[in-house]
């Protein structure tokens, strides 16, 4: 399953489940995640899931790395639970002051703006993975066409709701931040909510996203 | 209705309320945050005969002018940090490492701290503060926290609940060290940079810009060349790890760093110098030095100890 297990540092273990991304690999990752989140380890105080790593900090003053390797390694994780999976539609305006990055990706891409936007809306994407900030979720996947790399200088504050594109996939910045994604639009909708601790996420890895384009009148009355 | 506070006349630049921070929340995206450097916030609350986790004011540069209003209260501070307590009268300049009382109406000046970053401010009581995923560290990026997740501004009161009765004067003899060489442990992605890159980044000094904070310290210096790929899908993040994005300006991701990145790991600072690492103000230059895994668990366990010595000599 874990095809290689390396050390992050010296208070955390790597866990490669290959190199490609696809739901196939990133769904054994998020077992593996609630596997190991149940059996409550003492020592581990994070676990961080991604398209095809798992990384599982833990407290130096505590466990090391060989202790929790060993642990890992003899954990039996069954791959029979289906993921749960909710479908989330997502309110996304491209007005000018919200699409920011909308011209560099006309000339990296070499297509217009509408067919941008065509390819974009109305897609379902897979949620595979949350994080970076609080709540942001990571979305695929896109069209080759719309496959653009990261700004080469990130920027030091990309605005909250931006919604933005890198490589195959999408996501929206649920707080001001800074970020390298290519910026397209913005969601008046609240995607994570910091009062509601047991579920403060709107979108959690295997949900299925659906983004809609919205008017900049929409936009405004959606955030009253 | 409480009858002990501080009233806060100029919170300073970067005040918030930390402590050790919060765990097992990387997956939705929330870091660990928590005091920056963590020895010296626990020295801090031991100073006034506190738990070592409890909640302190955590201060960069510039620190806050607070006014005290209520029954007598011991106060510490910690770091490398400039400061006067103006009592009716009598004004006189305050030392770090010692206990010293506060009484109705004096005033503690928190003026700066001295080439370092962040100071340490404890109470001999509780401050009124509120938890989200049990800790009351404040995270502005994200709004979480005490205080609605915001800095401490100007004007604020702020209440000390549960006040130690028994007062009694505590001190410790030390002195915060500089480190220069910063130990990392070779990343993920090392092989993604140039022999040349490489040698560049263990042999190289790389000054601290100014675009640092509590996410994340930039570095400027020679650019480390990539030769494989200058992005990886996004994946997990530490405190610590050395990230080198397409321009070959190094970043280390510090205490509320985004969970995941897209950048190269070329390495990863070791536990034992991240409280050491977090002190060093914009412009300092700083090197990489690098050491083996069993070394950096080693060299962790002897700061721990140290730690936890200086903590009961207190």
């Amino acid at each position: 399953m874990i095809k290689n297990i390396s050390n992050l540092g010296d208070a955390a273990l790597y866990c490669d489940f290959g190199s490609e991304v696809n739901k196939e690999i990133n769904s054994k990752v998020i077992r593996y995640f609630k596997s190991i989140q149940k059996e409550n380890i003492d020592g581990i105080n994070n676990l961080t899931p991604s398209y095809n790593k798992l990384i599982i900090s833990f407290d130096l003053r505590k466990k090391n790395f060989q202790t929790i390797k060993r642990l890992i390694e003899n954990l039996n994780i069954t791959n029979d639970d289906a993921l749960e999976s909710n479908k989330i539609k997502i309110p996304v305006c491209c007005d000018e002051n919200f699409s920011l990055d909308i011209k560099r990706l006309e000339e990296k891409l070499q297509i217009t703006r509408d067919k941008i936007y065509e390819k974009f809306f109305g897609k379902e994407f897979f949620c595979y993975m949350t994080g970076f900030i609080a709540g942001m979720p990571f979305l695929g996947d896109l069209e080759n066409e719309l496959q653009a790399k990261r700004l080469e200088t990130p920027r030091v504050k990309v605005p909250k709701g931006s919604v933005g594109l890198t490589e195959q996939f999408a996501n929206v910045y649920t707080f001001e931040s800074p970020g390298g994604w290519n910026i397209i639009g913005n969601t008046p909708q609240v995607i994570f909510d910091s009062t509601n601790e047991n579920n403060p996420n709107l979108i959690n890895p295997g949900d299925v996203v659906t983004f809609e384009q919205i008017t900049k009148e929409q936009y405004y009355n959606n955030n009253e | 209705m409480n009858k002990n506070y501080f009233e806060i006349k100029r919170a300073g630049i970067n005040t918030t309320f930390q402590d050790q921070g919060r765990d097992n929340l990387y997956h939705i995206g929330i870091p660990f945050s928590g005091a920056m450097d963590n020895r010296n916030f626990q020295i801090s609350n031991k100073l006034v005969g506190n738990e070592v986790n409890f909640p302190i004011i955590e201060f960069a540069y510039q620190g806050p002018l607070l006014k005290y209003f209520g029954e007598k209260i011991n106060f510490a501070i910690t770091g490398d940090v400039k400061f006067i307590i103006r009592k009716k009268n009598n004004t006189f300049e305050g030392k770090c490492y010692q206990s010293f009382a506060l009484e109705n109406g004096d005033e503690l000046d928190i003026i700066s701290t001295n080439k370092s970053v962040y100071g340490y401010l404890a109470v001999s009581g509780e401050f009124d503060v509120n938890y989200q995923w049990s800790s009351c560290s404040i995270n502005t990026k994200a709004n979480i926290g005490a205080n609605n997740g915001k800095k401490i501004e100007d004007g604020q009161k702020i209440n000390i609940l549960n006040i130690n009765k028994n007062l009694s004067d505590k001190k410790l003899n030390y002195i915060n060290t500089k480190i220069e060489n910063i130990r990392v442990i070779q990343g993920t992605n090392f092989d993604y940079f140039s022999d040349k890159g490489k040698k560049i980044f263990f042999e190289k000094e790389f000054v601290i810009s100014k675009l640092s904070d509590r996410m994340g310290m930039r570095l400027e210096g020679p650019k480390i060349e990539n030769i494989f790929d200058t992005n990886i899908k996004s994946e997990g993040l530490l405190k610590g790890v050395i990230q080198v994005p397409a321009d070959g300006n190094p970043i280390i991701m510090l205490s509320d760093h985004g969970t995941i990145g897209g950048y190269p790991k070329i390495g990863v600072v070791i536990s034992a110098d991240y409280d050491k690492l977090v002190q060093l103000t914009p412009g300092s230059k700083i090197k990489f030095k690098k050491v083996e895994l069993a070394d950096a668990e080693t060299l962790f366990k002897l700061y721990d100890l140290e730690t936890q010595n200086l903590i009961s000599q207190i």
